[in-house]
């Protein structure tokens, strides 16, 4: 019997260039296909031409790879001042034969007089490769030369340029407008086999939200799904779903709840660092008091705490918890603390958390408060909130930053289903706060609901909020049995683990 | 041919206002054509020219044949994508147009040649 030769391992890796844009590198599985054309396809406003900016500045920021930017429908100084905004200075690269722009005038009063071909364009995008020797090429947007030739032979030219690019070795992104017949309006996508993004930009309620999703990618596992995407000062932002892997590491430290009391019920030690923590509650029981001693006790510990205010404004929480002897506003002056403060409604969820975690990267905290989380649950599909919520625990928890969130629930729905909230799964320490009579007295109550490892209090506690802060005592005896009782189901609610 | 030729500079005294618009009889044509190398479009654009030139211009032409293989900055220079591509840069106002040329006609037109 022969022996079958043995082949030689054909899983060399599969060439890709990293886009450096946040997040697509990630969802492409490393980037874009090295020295192939890609496609990328979308409405007008829908940020083409800045994703593709961004991946030519980022190639000659983090890999020295010179480009070409062939522009067909903005003038060179137009393209220049447009993407200023987002912190890309295209001057600079520019004076140091790093970039090569062009503008292609594309005239649709040409007289047409017997056969033609697009030569023309070849011979100047060669020009123009040259002369920076360039590792990158943008094309934006080809279908603009529909404006001023004959489809037939332009698709003719097409093919031709496309190949003419993969033997130029140069990973190029094309361009094109969105059309309803195939993805693009004039079919290109037929000659772009390699990898087709589309973007979209889509109005929900009132909130737009960009969207990008890969169609194609051969020869590469991918992202399937639809992403959010942001453009803002520092460009582009992808939030792919399966960045947050769960391989974060377990601290067994601790972190100070910033009430002594407190950390005595949390096995006298207080959180574990980088876990979550969820304070619940019904309205006015003092969830934000608790959250903001926690900052307080952070920063006294020289660390740093960002904290994300969705209901009121920094300065009204500066100001409240002034008044139970929190100085919050010191800690801002001295930088330790930073506020993020927006309206949920003024973007969506997802652009919320990119926004934050931008934040993040920045002022790289050791914690983060979200208050409350509840606000943001008005938006959108909840299991949409859910699994973004899930995502932006475990990115924190990868970071080893430790998160608060407060939740305001209605009088009566932890009783009918204590996992209401959705997000008890996620959290691994879950205290709620609530109203109940003592003696004739409406008295703050707490108890911790479930802190996963560590020896926890079962008790229903004195939660009182004073000039001086928070303090946490035992509730007194002598209470009439109805009370008695009701206290009972409390502590039986605590302990139901079992 | 040599007929044609006489026409086309005789027509211009007999109607008078108009023709200033339409013809320049005794200007001279400075042309530019732009090919790429040995292409066969090209190759026909330059016949095309030349047997145009000779029937309808002979004598009162420049015309620059330009390889913008040879020569790509000139392409970029004058914004060429298509090829061939035939300028007219005098008498003004600046023509141009793109193709082999094979459509007599148009060529004529885009010239302001009367036939």
């Amino acid at each position: 019997m022969v022996k079958a030769k043995k082949s030689k391992t054909p899983d060399a890796k599969f060439p890709k260039a990293i886009t450096g844009i946040a997040g697509l590198d990630v969802l492409t599985n490393g980037g874009l296909p090295k020295n192939r054309p890609t496609l990328i396809v979308g409405n007008a406003g829908c940020g083409k031409t800045i994703m593709a900016m961004e991946f030519l500045i980022r190639g000659i920021e983090l890999f020295d790879e010179p480009a070409v930017f062939m522009a067909f429908e903005e003038k060179t100084d137009e393209l220049i001042l447009n993407v200023k905004s987002l912190g890309f200075d295209i001057r600079k690269h520019r004076e140091n034969g790093k970039i090569y722009l062009e503008y292609v005038k594309v005239n649709p009063d040409e007289r047409k007089a017997g056969q033609y071909d697009i030569e023309g364009l070849f011979v100047r995008l060669g020009l123009a490769i040259d002369k920076v020797k360039a590792k990158r090429v943008v094309l934006d947007s080809l279908d603009t030369l529909f404006n001023g030739f004959d489809p037939a032979i332009l698709r003719v030219e097409f093919k031709r340029l496309l190949t003419w690019l993969k033997d130029k070795n140069v990973t190029a992104i094309i361009t094109g407008e969105s059309g309803s017949e195939f993805y693009t309006r004039n079919g290109i996508e037929e000659y772009v086999a390699d990898c087709v993004m589309v973007l979209d930009n889509r109005v929900i309620n009132q909130v737009t939200t960009r969207r990008l999703r890969i169609v194609k990618y051969r020869g590469s596992i991918h992202g399937n799904n639809e992403y959010p995407f942001l453009i803002d000062e520092k460009g582009i932002t992808v939030l792919p779903v399966i960045s947050e892997g769960l391989s974060q590491k377990s601290s067994s430290d601790r972190i100070s709840c910033g009430v002594e009391s407190l950390d005595e019920m949390l096995d006298g030690k207080g959180y574990f660092v980088g876990s979550s923590v969820l304070v619940s509650g019904t309205a006015g029981t003092g969830k934000t008091s608790v959250a903001a001693a926690f900052a307080e006790s952070v920063c006294n510990n020289k660390q740093r705490c960002l904290f994300c205010a969705f209901e009121e404004a920094p300065n009204q929480v500066i100001r409240n918890m002034k008044s139970i002897g929190l100085h919050l506003n010191s800690r801002v002056k001295s930088g330790q603390l930073s506020f993020y403060y927006a309206r949920p409604t003024l973007q969506n969820l997802e652009l919320h958390f990119i926004a934050i975690k931008k934040i993040i990267k920045e002022f790289d905290p050791s914690v983060v408060i979200l208050d409350p989380i509840t606000n943001l649950m008005t938006e959108g599909p909840n299991s949409d909130v859910r699994g973004m919520l899930t995502r932006f625990v475990d990115y924190l928890k990868v970071e080893q930053i430790t998160v608060l969130f407060t939740a305001a629930i209605t009088v009566g729905s932890i009783e009918r289903n204590p996992s209401d909230e959705g997000i008890s799964s996620m959290v691994d320490t879950w205290m709620m706060v609530q109203d109940i009579e003592v003696d004739g007295e409406r008295t703050r109550s707490l108890c911790v609901m479930k802190s996963r490892g560590m020896k926890h209090s079962n008790q229903v506690k004195r939660f009182e909020i004073s000039s001086s802060g928070i303090t946490i005592s035992k509730i007194v005896d002598n209470i009439d049995d109805t009370k008695k009782r009701k206290l009972k189901e409390h502590k039986n609610l605590s302990t139901t683990k079992a | 041919m040599k007929k044609t030729t006489k026409t086309a500079a005789k027509t211009p005294k007999k109607m008078t206002a108009k023709s200033k618009s339409k013809d320049f009889p005794d200007e001279k044509y400075i042309l530019q054509l732009f090919i790429a190398g040995i292409l066969p479009n090209s190759l026909r654009a330059v016949e095309n020219i030349n047997s145009i030139c000779e029937k309808y211009l002979k004598g009162r032409y420049e015309l620059e044949i330009i390889d913008i293989h040879q020569q790509p900055d000139l392409a970029l220079d004058s914004e060429i994508i298509a090829i061939p591509a035939l300028i007219k840069k005098s008498p003004l106002p600046e023509e141009r147009m793109i193709g082999d040329l094979s459509d007599t006609k148009s060529v004529l037109i885009g010239l302001r040649i009367k036939n």
